[in-house]
């Protein structure tokens, strides 16, 4: 799993490639804090086009993100979904937190 | 031929060996020609079933998990057990967002994927102790083509 991410005209990208489960969600959490931390950015954008798989437990780590930038009134939005996280957003409405954009 | 195959593996119930309990699984079910939709609804479910193995099963020492796969026609049949604390109450455990552990930021969603991307799910006692999953699906190219040939 691997994480990378820049700011650029006030938004900050994340790109999350590889596989979001339990084993590699303690890294994304931390690496994504640090990137929400650092750098000035007035909304964020996940882009999902390189992750693999996700199951519940990125579910999970997307929801503690979105409740910590909220905080800050800044909104997420996740871009590229594959079809199979499509499915595990819409049907655990993470969507209505974190709308899709294209 | 493919009726009655099985395969069955054992791991410890550690994180980094839920990559290879979903890969091994959907390896398995290959022969059913199964649709990329289809593998990936059990490599996810098969996913869930094992993390709450890791997560919940062994809150003092770390045990084992039993992945077992049979095909029952054209049904994949799986089953996740652990010989850990098991669950109290089945209902509630099914219940889209509850989690015991709100602090680690889980969503809660475990059993409402599986049930979701399973055609049914069974929790059952695995003997005198722990927790059995049973993950069912049926796959319909196969079954559309064994009507077709």
């Amino acid at each position: 799993m691997k994480l990378k991410s820049r700011i650029y005209n006030g938004t900050l990208y994340v790109l999350l490639c590889g596989e979001l489960d339990e084993h590699s969600a303690s890294y994304v959490r931390e690496e994504m804090d640090k990137a929400f931390s650092s750098g000035i950015f007035k909304q964020i954008i996940i882009d999902l086009s390189e992750l693999e798989f996700m199951d519940s437990t990125g579910i999970g780590v997307l929801i503690g993100r979105y409740k910590k930038m909220k905080d800050r009134s800044i909104p997420i939005y996740i871009c590229n979904p594959s079809s199979h996280a499509e499915k595990i957003f819409k049907m655990t409405g993470l969507y209505e937190l974190m709308p899709k954009i294209v | 031929m493919k009726s009655n195959n099985y395969m069955e593996v054992k791991f410890k119930a550690e994180s980094v060996n839920e990559s290879f309990a979903r890969v091994c699984v959907a390896s398995f079910c290959l022969p059913l020609n199964p649709t990329i939709d289809e593998i990936n609804d059990i490599k996810t479910a098969v996913s869930e079933a094992v993390t709450n193995c890791v997560v919940h099963a062994y809150p003092k020492s770390v045990g084992d998990v039993v992945v077992r796969v049979e095909f029952d026609n054209n049904d994949v049949v799986i089953s996740v057990s652990d010989e850990g604390v098991g669950i109290k109450d089945f209902q509630r455990a099914r219940e889209p967002f509850y989690t015991t552990k709100p602090e680690e930021e889980r969503s809660g969603m475990g059993f409402a994927v599986m049930e979701s991307f399973m055609d049914d799910v069974q929790l059952q006692k695995n003997g005198e102790k722990g927790l059995k999953v049973v993950l069912r699906k049926t796959l319909r190219r196969g079954a559309l083509s064994k009507q077709l040939c």
